[in-house]
C-alpha cells in the first residue's frame, strides 16, 4: 500500500511536469515561426484560431493523420526506435531539475552526472535514425551529427566540472543554493566564459542553427530524418524543441540561478517581487534562454562543418581549461562571494 | 603594428563583437513595423496595365469587338491562341471559336498590343482556379462573359492608359 501510493504520487508528479513541458514544446515552435517572422518584418503565422494561436493544434493534428511511411531497404525496428531514443532522454533529464527548494521529482545527489549522461545518450536517436534510413543524406547527416555532438560534449562537460568546482556538489538542488544571494551571486559572472561555452555548446548537442549541419536543409536535405513522416517525424522535432527547453532550463539552474529571483538582496524591489513563486523565475529564465536560440537561428548563417569543428576543439576546450585553472585558484584563495 | 592588429582580431573574437553586431540587425527587426500584405482581405496596388486572365470585349451596343483578323494568334509566342472564323449572314467576318490555352498562355500581352479594335485584353483578374480537366481552356463565351463581367474595370484601365500609347 505505502509503495503503491508512492508510486501514484511520483507518476502525479511526472504527469504535472509533462503535461506543461509538452504543451510549452508545442507553443515553442509556434513561438519560433512568430519571433523568426518578426525579424523578417514578416507577422508569422495568424490564420488558424485567433491571432494563430491554435496553429500548434493543427500542426500536431495533420502530422497525427498522415501515414508514416517506412522504406523497404531500412531497419524497421531501429527506424522506429529512434525517434523515441532522441525524445526520451529529453523528457528523463527533466526528474532533477528543481523548482525550487526541494522540488524536484528524483532528489538525486549525482543529479549532474545524471543529466552528462542523458544529454549525451539524445545523439543515439539521430545516428540510429541516419543509419536504420538506408539512404545516403541520412547518413550523411547522422555522421556530422555524431562528430559534432561528441566534440561538443566535451567543451559542455568542461563547463559542468567548473560549475560543480564552484559549487562543490553534483545535486542540482545545492548548486542553486549555493547561488544564494543576489544577481552578482549567480555563477554567469564568475564563470561567464563557461557560461557562453555550454550555452553555444548546447545549442550545437541540440543541432540547431548555425550548428544545423546534421539537418542541413539545403544541402543534405533534412539529414537524419529525411525518410521520416507523419508522427515519426514529429516525434523528432518535439525532440529537438524539447532538448532547446532541457538546455535553457540547465543553463538557468547552473548559471542563472534557478528558481532564484533576480531581485534578490536588493532592498526594495526583493521585497516587492518575493511574492512571485521560484518555478516562474525560472520558467521566465528558461523562455530568455529560448529566446536566444530563436534569435541565433534568425541571424546566423550555418555554420561550415571543418569551422564547427574548429570552434568546437581549437576555442571552446583551451578557452574551458584555462577557465578551469582560474576557477581552481579561485576556490583555493576562496575569492568571494562565490568561492567562500 | 602587426601584432595589434591581431591583439585586435583575438579581442573582438572573444567579445563577439561581431556576432553581437548581428543580433543587434536582427534585434531591431524584431520591432520593425511588418510589412506583410494580408492576401484575402488586403491587396496590393495594380497597375492599369497588370495583365492577368483574358476577356473579350464588346461595343456598347452589344456587338462583339472582334473580326477574326487573328493577328494576336499570329503573334502569340506560345501558340495559346486557336481562332476559326466564317462570314456572317450580314456580310461581316466573325469567329466561330475563339480558345486561349491558360496553360500555354504566358500572359505576356502581345495579343492585346497586336489587337486593331481592342477586343482582347487582359485584366486585372489573377486570382482564379480549375477545378475539372479542360476548364484552362478559354472558350469564346467564357472570353466575352469575363468582358461583361469586367467592363468597367477595363474600360477605365484602358483610358488611363491611353496618354501612354
Amino acid at each position: 500500500m505505502e509503495t503503491l501510493l508512492t508510486l501514484v504520487i511520483i507518476l502525479l508528479k511526472i504527469v504535472a511536469l509533462l503535461a506543461p513541458l509538452l504543451l510549452g514544446v508545442a507553443y515553442l515552435t509556434f513561438a519560433e515561426r512568430k519571433v523568426i517572422g518578426y525579424m523578417q518584418v514578416r507577422i508569422g503565422p495568424n490564420r488558424v484560431g485567433p491571432k494563430g494561436w491554435l496553429q500548434p493544434i493543427a500542426d500536431a493534428m495533420k502530422l497525427m493523420f498522415k501515414e508514416i511511411i517506412i522504406p523497404t531497404r531500412a531497419d524497421r525496428f531501429l527506424f522506429l526506435l529512434a525517434p523515441v531514443t532522441a525524445f526520451g532522454p529529453a523528457l528523463a533529464a527533466w526528474a532533477v531539475i528543481p523548482f525550487g527548494d526541494g522540488m524536484q521529482i528524483s532528489h538525486l545527489d549525482a543529479g549532474l552526472l545524471y543529466l552528462l549522461s542523458l544529454t549525451s545518450l539524445g545523439v543515439y536517436g539521430v545516428i540510429i535514425a541516419g543509419w536504420s534510413s538506408n539512404s545516403k543524406y541520412a547518413f550523411l547527416g547522422a555522421m556530422r551529427s555524431a562528430a559534432q555532438i561528441v566534440s561538443y560534449e566535451i567543451a559542455m562537460g568542461f563547463a559542468l566540472v567548473g560549475v560543480l568546482m564552484a559549487a562543490g556538489s553534483l545535486n542540482l538542488n545545492q548548486i542553486v543554493l549555493a547561488q544564494q544571494g543576489s544577481l552578482l551571486h549567480w555563477y554567469w559572472l564568475p564563470l561567464l566564459p563557461l557560461f557562453l561555452v555550454y550555452f553555444i555548446s548546447g545549442v550545437a548537442e541540440t543541432n540547431r542553427a548555425p550548428f544545423d549541419v546534421a539537418e542541413g536543409e539545403s544541402e543534405i536535405v533534412a539529414g537524419f530524418h529525411v525518410d521520416y513522416s507523419g508522427m515519426a517525424f514529429a516525434v523528432f522535432f518535439l525532440a529537438e524543441y524539447a532538448n532547446m527547453i532541457l538546455v535553457s532550463a540547465l543553463a538557468s539552474t547552473l548559471f542563472l540561478g534557478g528558481w532564484l529571483s533576480p531581485f534578490e538582496g536588493i532592498p526594495v524591489l526583493g521585497e516587492l517581487f518575493s511574492f512571485v513563486p521560484g518555478a516562474l523565475w525560472l520558467v521566465i529564465k528558461i523562455s530568455v534562454l529560448l529566446l536566444f536560440f530563436l534569435w541565433f537561428r534568425a541571424t546566423f548563417p550555418r555554420y561550415r562543418y571543418d569551422q564547427i569543428m574548429r570552434l568546437g576543439w581549437k576555442v571552446f576546450i583551451p578557452v574551458t581549461l584555462v577557465w578551469l585553472l582560474v576557477i581552481g585558484l579561485g576556490v583555493l584563495a576562496q575569492v568571494g562571494p562565490w568561492f567562500d | 603594428m602587426n601584432t595589434l592588429n591581431t591583439l585586435r582580431h583575438y579581442f573582438k573574437s572573444f567579445v563577439l563583437w561581431e556576432l553581437l553586431l548581428g543580433l543587434g540587425v536582427t534585434g531591431r527587426y524584431l520591432f520593425a513595423k511588418k510589412i506583410t500584405v494580408q492576401y484575402p482581405e488586403e491587396r496590393t496596388p495594380l497597375s492599369p496595365r497588370f495583365r492577368g486572365l483574358h476577356a473579350l470585349r464588346r461595343y456598347p451596343n452589344g456587338e462583339e469587338r472582334c473580326i477574326a483578323c487573328k493577328l494576336c494568334e499570329a503573334v502569340c509566342p506560345a501558340l495559346a491562341i486557336t481562332i476559326e472564323s466564317e462570314q456572317r449572314e450580314d456580310g461581316t467576318r466573325r469567329t466561330t471559336r475563339y480558345d486561349i490555352d491558360l496553360f500555354k498562355c504566358i500572359f505576356c500581352g502581345f495579343c492585346e498590343e497586336a489587337c486593331p479594335v481592342d477586343s482582347i485584353v487582359e485584366t486585372r483578374v489573377f486570382d482564379y482556379h480549375f477545378e475539372k480537366r479542360g476548364e484552362h481552356i478559354m472558350t469564346k463565351e467564357k472570353l466575352l462573359a469575363h468582358g461583361d463581367r469586367w467592363e468597367a474595370q477595363i474600360a477605365a484601365d484602358r483610358a488611363a492608359d491611353a496618354a501612354y500609347r
